[in-house]
């Protein structure tokens, strides 16, 4: 018996909401609209090689790895702990993790903003304590500070999870073979935890490099990102052709960083969530 | 005497509140292949691991080689495990997992090649070197085990049920072939298993353990011919174990029969368990037995034949190589040297 015809309202949805979208935008991406409608070109293409949308891209990339470095970070030790504390209620303490998440993505980032501001929480407690107030709100710290805020999550939780898998008695093994902690960190247990890192790194990587909400935030629109650069195509320039060789870029971009990230990971074992 | 290599001194150890192991005196010498043996959750696992390093006694002393180990850390420890499961490096390929140990000791690449290969040869694996892990046999990932472990030519290798999950064929090899490695090598082997058929073909000592605490050490043909108590004899090999009287010295009271024995010491109509082993019970004509009964079952076991022969409240386990049929009336005959008289044992 075969239930192949239990796939096929996937399969629709499918086709109408990833096929067809991915569709229209190449459509757009190698058209320009003229008097006597549209013409296909590679305009678009060119234009996003102009100088001034390279540095945005460059500087998108170099935001989103910043975050990325720092979820890292602050996330491995983070995951480390969880997966290897004997504490009973390790589930406590990853739902305190993942609570935030269940919160609106844009209440958190305002909320950042309250806390950021000149008179905001962080400096009242600041000179509460007779401290030097400092302003970053609208600076290059307060996106990165934003990204990984919002992103850590993505970062500690599949780390967390390959590292909680790892056989306690292989690391035994290795100690029993003459490794101390150090080396059996380096040897056994971070070269085992490698799937949930590189699949971290994507996660935490991919949706920072296209962020718009968080750079205009809390950035102050002062660092326009490729996010912002593609929002503004559609919502306020109107010029859908660009915006879509852009998203089209992007695409190919991620597409391509994510080959050579499983590549690096192995070929069996793939990306964890991916 | 020969050297002793590792000795538990008053070991108890206990997991919140409840006990593992109560009480644990044991002398493992040099070159010695020492099996602990017992059910599962007799704490032989957890004397292994004390031993490895892995579990710190509650109370007592480990020493090894005259000192005392009970802090020291398994990687600063000359003793190498052979793990239930392997727990094989999956991240690497063979090679790499037998020179784990040698890596860390900072060797010579070409050493470490030489040494691997030797331990390929010697566990018949060679040519796998650059084989991953997870693509082996047991059996194969059990032979990586113990090259890995032995490479580092520890004083002593320990074994964690390394046996357990092969199948019956592969077992039996594997145990006279590490019997073998271990005379060859000369390496002490504290083995670890509940299958009392394992410990009586590879061991020279066998400590039988039970609820924490030891019941009997010996070799294995003291083990088996004179079990120190009920459990043991149960345990190693089947057995009858019934209640009996000690008459007197030399005259024993079960299955309302007088028996001629060879034990002596025992009070005066003192209650004793009497075990007598299913091999050791001869099947007559009726007429002739000292106890009579009827063949209540028979199951064919290769080499014998096991009948179950019910006689008043008891039912007599007998091994025997010719059959009888189920139903038959038939006699039974025990020797004294055959009867094996235990104190029953203290509760608690």
């Amino acid at each position: 018996m075969s239930y192949k015809w239990a796939a096929s309202p996937y399969l629709v949805w499918m086709v109408i909401f990833i096929v067809v979208p991915i569709i229209l935008v190449c459509y757009y991406s190698l058209t320009v609209r003229t008097d006597a409608g549209f013409r296909f070109s590679t305009d678009n293409f060119r234009r996003f090689f102009e100088p001034i949308y390279l540095k945005v891209l460059y500087r998108s990339i170099e935001l989103a790895f910043v975050a990325t470095v720092v979820c890292f970070i602050l996330g491995y030790p983070l995951a480390y702990i969880l997966a290897r504390s004997d504490f009973k209620h390790t589930n406590v303490l990853i739902m305190l993790l993942v609570v935030p998440m269940w919160m609106n993505f844009l209440l958190r980032t305002y909320a950042w903003m309250t806390i950021l501001e000149q008179n905001g929480v962080l400096n009242i407690v600041l000179s509460w304590l007779r401290l030097p107030t400092i302003s970053i709100l609208y600076t290059e710290a307060a996106v990165i500070l934003g990204m990984v805020y919002n992103f850590l999550p993505f970062m500690v939780l599949p780390i967390y999870s390959v590292l909680s898998k790892i056989d306690p008695s292989v690391v035994e093994a290795a100690e029993d073979l003459g490794a101390n902690g150090i080396i059996v960190f380096r040897k056994v247990i971070f070269p085992l935890s490698l799937p949930g890192v590189i699949s971290g790194i994507t996660m935490v990587f991919m949706p920072a490099v296209t962020t718009f909400v968080i750079s205009r935030l809390l950035g102050g629109g002062q660092f326009t990102l490729i996010g912002n650069l593609i929002e503004q195509q559609f919502l306020y320039v109107s010029d859908w052709g660009f915006g879509s060789a852009i998203s089209l870029a992007m695409m190919v971009l991620i597409l391509l960083s994510m080959a050579v990230m499983s590549k690096f990971a192995g070929e069996d074992r793939g990306l964890g969530l991916w | 005497m020969a050297e002793c290599i590792i000795e538990l001194r008053n070991v108890s150890k206990d997991y919140d509140g409840t006990e593992a192991l109560r009480d644990i005196n044991l002398k493992i010498y040099r070159n010695e292949f020492v099996t602990l043996l017992g059910p599962s959750g007799c704490g032989k696992t957890t004397t292994l691991r004390i031993i490895g390093g892995f579990e710190q006694p509650t109370t007592g002393e480990v020493i090894f080689n005259n000192t005392n180990i009970n802090h020291l850390p398994p990687y600063k420890r000359r003793v190498n495990t052979v793990f239930q499961r392997y727990a094989l490096f999956p991240h690497m390929n063979v090679y790499e997992n037998i020179a784990f140990g040698l890596r860390i000791k900072k060797l010579d690449e070409e050493v470490i090649e030489q040494k691997v290969k030797n331990m390929l040869k010697m566990v018949n694996l060679e040519g796998y070197e650059e084989r991953k892990v997870d693509s082996l046999s047991g059996g194969q990932q059990q032979r990586v085990a113990i090259a890995r472990a032995l490479v580092n030519e520890p004083d002593v290798l320990l074994l964690d049920e390394p046996l357990g999950a092969l199948d019956l064929k592969l077992r039996q090899d594997m145990q006279l072939e590490l019997k073998h490695m271990q005379q060859s090598l000369g390496i002490t082997f504290v083995y670890v298993t509940h299958d009392q058929e394992e410990a009586l073909t590879m061991s020279d000592t066998i400590v039988v353990m039970r609820e924490g605490r030891i019941q009997q050490i010996g070799t294995p043909i003291d083990i088996y011919n004179e079990p120190k108590n009920a459990f043991v004899a149960d345990f190693i090999g089947e057995s009858n174990i019934v209640d009996g009287i000690m008459v007197r010295d030399y005259l024993v009271e079960f299955a309302n029969h007088r028996f001629e024995c060879v034990d002596a010491g025992f009070g005066e109509n003192e209650p004793v368990d009497v075990v007598i082993r299913p091999e050791d019970i001869k099947l007559v004509p009726e007429s002739e037995g000292m106890l009579r009964g009827e063949v209540r079952s028979v199951v064919f076991k290769g080499v014998h034949y096991e009948m179950m022969v019910e006689n008043g409240e008891y039912v007599w386990i007998v091994h025997d190589t010719l059959m009888q049929p189920v139903g038959s009336k038939v006699g039974m005959v025990i020797t004294p040297q055959d009867i094996h008289i235990m104190r029953k044992e203290d509760q608690g």
